[in-house]
């Protein structure tokens, strides 16, 4: 595109519009710009290795936290029996009227599940768990009561709707008493729900510090190559020109770092992994730390290169403006 | 083909680097721009290739007007106009084929164009054989010539050069100078700046001389007074 000219190099504007018409040529000389810039990082090994390392390491922190509060909403959903319901029968019923009284809640809509234990299961179960077998012989009768636990359908576990449920249960004849034990419950709702707010904040900050790492460091490139830049804008070089190779840096540096801070996950949790099961073990259950999944670590890298072309792009809007070639 | 009408360039602070020039350079005319140091040829370079904008007056080249080109258009405009350095201004990170070759990356020239092209430009300048060095492993004449060969290489209708022999001897400027009456007689407009009286001297060319930022000798104006 000659401005001054118009008959001048009709040649190479046919080419140059071939090229632009062609996705297969843009793409192609995208991916020529990539790889070239990717080389230029190479040209400085340990300064592309100690800002990746930056920026995998501000990456894994998030991350870590995300899979923290991952695992203990994991935990927290097995505590999902908690909204149960315990109704205690009445000492005077027959062993009959609470067959047909577990029956009649087993057809109950808002009731998922039903579960009898009566008082000699309780004794015996008592008598294994509290170590106070011996003394317990002494007893003449069975001190506990028949118990039926209920376990409401999904949707009548908040704890509203678990509480107007009990009411309900406890207007049953053969019920002594229900007990609904939520509040620990909501407690534990609003101790992962805090714990949710400030991971994220956390993230924000973390993820805001990247861009800004980045921006920096595509600030410096910059500065350095700013003769470079000079001269490319004397023999004609276009912004954009002059943009694509900071803008490739900066993804690169987000592609980089966000595959070095999966693998600081994947190193933190096969560390932690066996002390975790050791202290599962001393509880007695079996717990498995979950990982980052294939989409969730696709999202990580994504966002890493969101981010490095932003921080990038700040940057270079700002700083490649005010190279101008004066000084001759 | 290079037209300057009433042009002052003042720079912040008050320097009046040109006063009221006129002159007109025609398509195909090599021509010499004198004058002391600080005469104001830079200043006047620049305003050709839009590294300065006049304060008064008109630059038109090829009966466009640089006043009406709008900042983002600039580049396409240096893509017409070869500009030669004093300093050379070559780039110590790549080769010498790479430094030639820039002009016409930026252009989005097909890469076999580009190979072709600048092994002409270097053949031009003899220094084919030079094409995988270094800039810096070449002699001060050596680099001014890949810089000649990096102004010429996408074939422009006009040629800057300032103080393109400064640092040369009288035989090699010699030689730089026979590379630009080459370019000359096919057909390329060539505007050299240089403090090289006797340089000019030995050749029959148009001269310019400013003094403190006036043209005070134009031949071609005397002629036709």
């Amino acid at each position: 595109m000659s401005l001054l000219f118009k008959s001048r190099s009709s040649q190479t504007e046919g080419q140059q519009k071939s090229l632009f018409a062609s996705p297969y040529f843009f793409i192609m000389n995208l991916i020529r710009q990539g790889v070239h810039s990717l080389g230029e990082m190479w040209r400085t090994p340990l300064a592309s290795l100690m800002t990746i390392a930056v920026l995998g390491l501000s990456l894994t922190l998030p991350a870590t936290l995300y899979l923290v509060v991952k695992n203990v909403s994991q935990v927290s959903s097995g505590f999902e029996d908690a909204a149960e319901i315990s109704l205690f029968v009445k000492e005077s019923m027959t062993q009959q009227q609470t067959q047909t009284l577990v029956k009649r809640l087993a057809l109950y809509p808002e009731i998922d599940k039903v579960e009898f234990i009566s008082k000699g299961d309780a004794l015996t179960e008592f008598k294994q768990v509290s170590g106070f077998g011996q003394a317990l012989e002494y007893l003449d009768a069975n001190p506990l009561p028949d118990v039926v636990i209920v376990t409401p359908t999904i949707r009548h576990r908040q704890p509203n709707a678990a509480e107007q449920l009990l009411k309900k249960l406890e207007a049953e004849r053969e019920v002594d008493f229900g007990k609904l034990d939520i509040a620990w419950l909501e407690r534990l709702n609003a101790l992962l729900s805090l714990l949710k707010e400030s991971v994220i904040t956390i993230a924000l900050l973390l993820l805001t510090s990247v861009t800004l790492i980045i921006g920096n460091t595509i600030r410096l490139s910059i500065m350095d190559k700013k003769e470079e830049i000079q001269v490319m804008k004397l023999v004609g070089a276009t912004n954009t020109f002059i943009h694509a190779p900071f803008l490739w840096t900066g993804v690169w540096y987000g592609i980089i770092g966000g595959l070095f801070s999966f693998i600081c996950v994947a190193l933190m949790m096969w560390w932690l992994g066996s002390a975790v099961s050791e202290v599962a073990g001393v509880y007695e259950t079996s717990f498995d730390l979950i990982g980052l999944t294939m989409s969730e670590f696709g999202v990580l890298v994504a966002l890493a290169t969101a981010l490095g072309f932003v921080g990038s792009y700040l940057s270079v809007s700002r700083y490649i403006k005010e190279i101008e070639p004066d000084k001759v | 083909m290079i037209n300057f009408q009433q042009v002052s360039k003042t720079y912040p602070g008050g320097h009046r680097a040109l006063e009221k020039v006129s002159f007109h350079i025609k398509p195909g005319e090599l021509a010499f721009l004198t004058g002391h140091s600080g005469a104001g040829k830079s200043t006047l370079l620049k305003l050709i290739s839009l590294m300065e904008r006049p304060s008064a007056g008109q630059v038109l080249i090829n009966g466009v007007d640089l006043n009406a080109v709008k900042s983002r258009q600039v580049p396409y405009i240096r893509r017409d106009i070869g500009i030669i350095f004093q300093n050379h201004r070559l780039l110590e990170r790549y080769s010498v084929f790479d430094n030639v070759a820039l002009p016409l990356v930026i252009e989005g020239t097909h890469h076999k164009q580009i190979a072709k092209r600048v092994h002409g430009a270097l053949d031009k300048v003899g220094l084919l054989d030079k094409a995988k060095c270094s800039p810096a492993t070449l002699s001060g004449g050596e680099q001014q010539r890949v810089g000649i060969a990096r102004a010429i290489v996408n074939s422009p209708p006009i040629l800057l050069a300032d103080e393109p022999t400064g640092n040369l001897d009288p035989e090699l400027s010699m030689d730089i100078l026979r590379l630009f009456e080459d370019f000359n007689h096919h057909g390329t407009t060539v505007l050299i700046a240089t403090h090289d009286i006797g340089l000019i001297a030995r050749m029959r060319y148009r001269s310019l001389t400013l003094k403190d930022g006036r043209m005070i000798q134009d031949p071609l104006a005397e002629e036709t007074l």
